[in-house]
């Protein structure tokens, strides 16, 4: 159920998947399965229990590693969200007493795969963000990442190393900032200088998309509830026709679902990519600020003609690492393009193809009905 | 009673055919007991007639030559006149000799109506009276206009009448009516009606705030949305009304749906006394109602009460469930016409050509969709919404008409307990040398008695009269509900019809990106 991204895993020298998960309490436990034949590994198939704040971990350190500068970082994973069908199991709870064993026992199960979806959507965005990385020519090859996959013990002592956390937080803080540095940078290179208005610009769009949708995908799951209600109260008046209502309504939830899963899915994720491909951008705007800052102070030193070697290395190093962004940057963002076209092709015209059955499949249940009825009252 | 189906218990629902009609809404399950969902009327008077000791007496009324009817011509009663208060008054009264000449056109045919009134006939023999006219008549409540200004402002409605019946002289016509006018006629109606048994079908619900907005001159949507579903709450108020056979032909209807000028009701108003006496009267009723311990010899009523108390119960959390419904739909609409316009934009700021237009279809689509709920499922759940809560009223109604049925059986029972006090005095009186008072005792007893016979006759009017108005009421549900239920399915089918094609419009869009 790959949704949101397209084919990866198909590299069999490497291959992560997410088979399972446990769910305690607050805790998501995943099990992470690798397969592979690269030599690096210790042995060729092997599983490991993960929690998500290793995935962030994972993420941060890959995020502060100087050497993917010049890469898309893989957005991290969101945090596994229980809010909404847990509230609900409360107020089941509570609602307990004013309900008939029918109806208590017809909610349960609806918040049951309720519960079953968000778990699902979960493991699905983890496995996405792993599998990324997997695919990726040198963020395969991690140090960080194998120990990820393979290290047999809790990687939570590893985790708490404050230093690395702090540093993260701190990165992110200023990150912000970065939109006027990037924006206010004299840029050269007209790929960039475009691909910087459009991702600024699609950034703000996509952002006011993915709160809409999701907006909109929560009104219409609770319109479902709804239907749900009203259909078991129809359940005591009109027989039969219930069975149509209650159909129905399965439909119209799968519906709500499945648009959630093709569509607000699919632009969150972009909307995190984006901004990981922004932060690409801003690394790269802060190695330019660092080269031209550089070359001032080799113009400084040349004029008080002190510390020359060193102003010229570091300009030298500089421009380097200048170059090695803009040029991995440039081969990064293409791709990104490609990936997003394609990711929102599969998307639309898998959602597109699910409403027409959806509707296809609720008009023949509906029609049939509507004209055993009519012909019932003649 | 006729039974025709029986209920089936819940948990077997799945496994039974609809075969039947009437299966389709059979009455609540809560009661495992079979009842009747749908008996025909010809079954009823055949029972009721021969439990009627009144009968022979009616009957002889009926005999009468259709000629004689015309003599009668009892017209409306002016608001002011005395005798209205003799109308208006609770319990039976003596028929009613005319008053003032007629005023308007009104068909001789209501002289015969206030002879039913006052002296309680079985409405099937207004039935064969009328022969073959058949009920064909249709009211529509129209063009809302705003009078007057400020405070005093009000909303005339035209009220046009389109029929063929034999009631009315014309065949169309139309008279402008303002809501108290409506209210009024409800509170005539259902002074000279209800504790006879009659279900009179409630007048639609007062509104302060919704008014007040009218008549500030709120030109917005939430006010012009209280004026439809009040326009709309009317005519069905109108309909039904009419559709009672015995409610039709009584003159203050006919005048509400005839005259030109109808004097105003002013003791409709909520603040005003006449409000806060009913309101009065209310809370007693309620007191009285706990009070009155009545030997139900008849498990038919009991029966039926506890069918009313159930319906009621059921109804009020259906009604509830579906404004939520229709709540939560306007909401979805919103929020989906506000992802529509954020598609859009996003595929304007897409940079890949392909792409940016799926997306702009997308949100073409999306909006196509918003429209399409709002126009077809929200109108059908809120048309769903409005009858729940007309019959939430309704059942109110019927409930105070098995009240009034208690009411006269406590009425008689006094009666009989006064007789049997009195009875017990005389025989007292018999061993003093007192022959005056004997006598007086002996009037008394007389009077009594003849007061018990008639609370005993009654009595068991009321309970004939219910039977056929529960009877009807019920056959009258089932069709209300059937018809809205149809409706919202063959609307659903539309809506599902157009769903395909918009979005088998938009999939080679999506296609085409490359």
């Amino acid at each position: 159920m790959r949704s949101v991204s397209v084919d990866l895993n198909n590299d069999a020298s490497l291959l992560i998947d997410i088979p399972d998960a446990l769910c305690e309490r607050d805790k998501v436990k995943f099990t992470v399965h690798t397969k592979t034949t690269l030599s690096t590994f210790q042995k060729p198939e092997f599983s490991v229990p993960r929690q998500h704040e290793d995935f962030i971990w994972l993420h941060d350190t890959l995020v502060e590693t100087e050497d993917y500068a010049g890469l898309i970082i893989p957005p991290a994973p969101p945090k596994p969200d229980f809010e909404s069908p847990r509230e609900k199991m409360h107020k089941l709870g509570e609602g307990e007493a004013t309900m008939t064993k029918e109806e208590y026992a017809k909610m349960k199960q609806e918040l049951e795969a309720e519960y079953l979806a968000v778990f699902k959507k979960t493991v699905q965005v983890h496995e996405i963000f792993l599998q990324r990385l997997s695919s990726h020519p040198m963020l395969s090859k991690d140090r960080n990442f194998q120990i990820f996959l393979e290290y047999d013990q809790d990687l939570s002592v590893r985790r708490k190393n404050a230093k690395e956390m702090f540093g993260g937080f701190f990165k992110n803080m200023v990150k912000s900032a970065d939109e006027v540095l990037i924006s206010g940078i004299k840029e050269v290179d007209d790929f960039f200088e475009q691909e910087k208005t459009f991702l600024l610009d699609y950034y703000s769009k996509i952002k006011d998309s993915t709160a809409k949708a999701e907006k909109m995908t929560r009104s219409h799951k609770s319109t479902t509830w709804n239907f749900f209600y009203l259909f078991i109260f129809l359940t005591l008046k009109l027989g039969k026709l219930s069975d149509l209502f209650e159909k129905l309504r399965k439909v119209e939830g799968r519906v709500a679902s499945d648009q959630e899963l093709k569509l607000t899915e699919l632009l969150r994720y972009y909307m995190r990519d984006i901004q990981a491909a922004k932060d690409l951008l801003y690394r790269r705007a802060r190695a330019l600020a660092d080269y031209e800052n550089s070359n001032k102070a080799l113009d400084k030193a040349r004029l008080k003609s002190k510390d020359i070697p060193q102003a010229e290395e570091h300009q030298q190093q500089c421009l380097h690492k200048f170059d090695k962004l803009s040029e991995s940057g440039k081969r990064e963002l293409t791709g990104f393009k490609g990936r997003r076209v394609v990711a929102f092709r599969k998307n639309l015209i898998e959602m597109a193809e699910l409403e027409i059955k959806h509707a296809k499949v609720s008009n023949i249940m509906t029609g049939s009905h509507a004209e055993r009825t009519h012909t019932l009252l003649d | 009673m006729a039974d025709s189906t029986k209920d089936p218990p819940p948990g077997c629902a799945d496994l039974q055919e609809l075969e039947d009609a009437e299966e389709l809404f059979p009455e609540p399950a809560l009661t495992v007991k079979t009842e009747p969902s749908a008996s025909e009327p010809a079954s009823l008077p055949a029972e009721d007639i021969s439990t009627n000791s009144n009968g022979p007496k009616q009957d002889l009324l009926f005999d009468e030559d259709p000629e004689d009817l015309f003599a009668e011509a009892t017209e409306e009663v002016s608001l002011d006149s005395p005798e209205r208060d003799l109308l208006l008054s609770d319990g039976p009264s003596p028929a009613i000799t005319p008053i003032t000449p007629p005023t308007s056109v009104i068909t001789p045919c209501i002289g015969h109506a206030h002879d039913d009134m006052f002296t309680h006939s079985s409405f099937d023999e207004i039935e064969e009276e009328e022969g073959g006219d058949l009920f064909d008549m249709n009211i529509s409540v129209s063009d809302p206009e705003k009078v007057g200004d400020g405070m005093n402002a009000y909303m005339a409605y035209k009220v046009t009448t389109k029929t063929s019946m034999s009631v009315f002289k014309r065949t169309e016509f139309s008279v402008k009516r303002r809501f108290s006018d409506f209210l009024g006629l409800h509170s005539k109606l259902a002074s000279k009606y209800l504790h006879v048994g009659y279900i009179v079908p409630p007048a639609p619900e007062k509104s302060i705030v919704g008014m007040t907005k009218v008549k500030v001159g709120k030109e917005d949507q939430s006010s012009n949305e209280f004026v439809e579903k009040r326009r709309s709450a009317l005519e069905r108020y109108l309909m039904r009304t009419v559709k009672h056979p015995v409610l039709l032909k009584d003159p203050d209807v006919l005048q509400f749906l005839e005259s030109s000028d109808l004097p105003r009701a002013v003791s409709t108003q909520a603040l005003s006394s006449a409000g806060l006496l009913r309101m009065v009267n209310k809370a007693a009723d309620a007191v009285n109602k706990m009070t009155i311990k009545m030997n139900e010899s008849d498990a038919w009523f009991e029966e039926k009460q506890q069918h009313f108390e159930n319906l009621d119960v059921q109804l009020r959390k259906l009604h509830a469930s579906v404004e939520s419904l229709v709540c939560h739909r306007k909401e979805l609409s919103v929020n989906t016409a506000q992802f529509a316009k954020s598609a859009a934009m996003l595929g304007n700021s897409e940079d890949h050509t392909a792409l940016s237009r799926a997306l702009s279809q997308l949100a073409e689509v999306e909006e196509k969709i918003d429209q399409l709920h709002q126009d077809q499922a929200n109108a059908d759940f809120y048309l769903f919404s409005e009858l729940l809560g007309d019959y939430v009223r309704l059942i109110t109604a019927v409930k105070g008409v098995f009240d009034h049925r208690m009411k006269t059986w406590q009425k008689w029972q006094d009666s009989q307990m006064l007789l049997q006090k009195k009875r017990e005095a005389e025989a007292k009186l018999q061993f003093t040398n007192k022959p005056d008072k004997l006598q007086q005792a002996k009037d008394e007893i007389k009077e009594l008695e003849g007061k018990v016979q008639q609370g005993e006759r009654d009595f068991e009017q009321i309970s004939k009269t219910i039977r056929k108005e529960v009877s009807r009421f019920e056959k009258d549900r089932v069709k209300d509900f059937k018809t809205i239920i149809i409706k919202y399915l063959e609307s659903l089918v539309q809506t599902q019809q157009q769903l395909i094609k918009y979005w088998e419009a938009f999939l080679p869009e999506a296609k085409a990106i490359s």
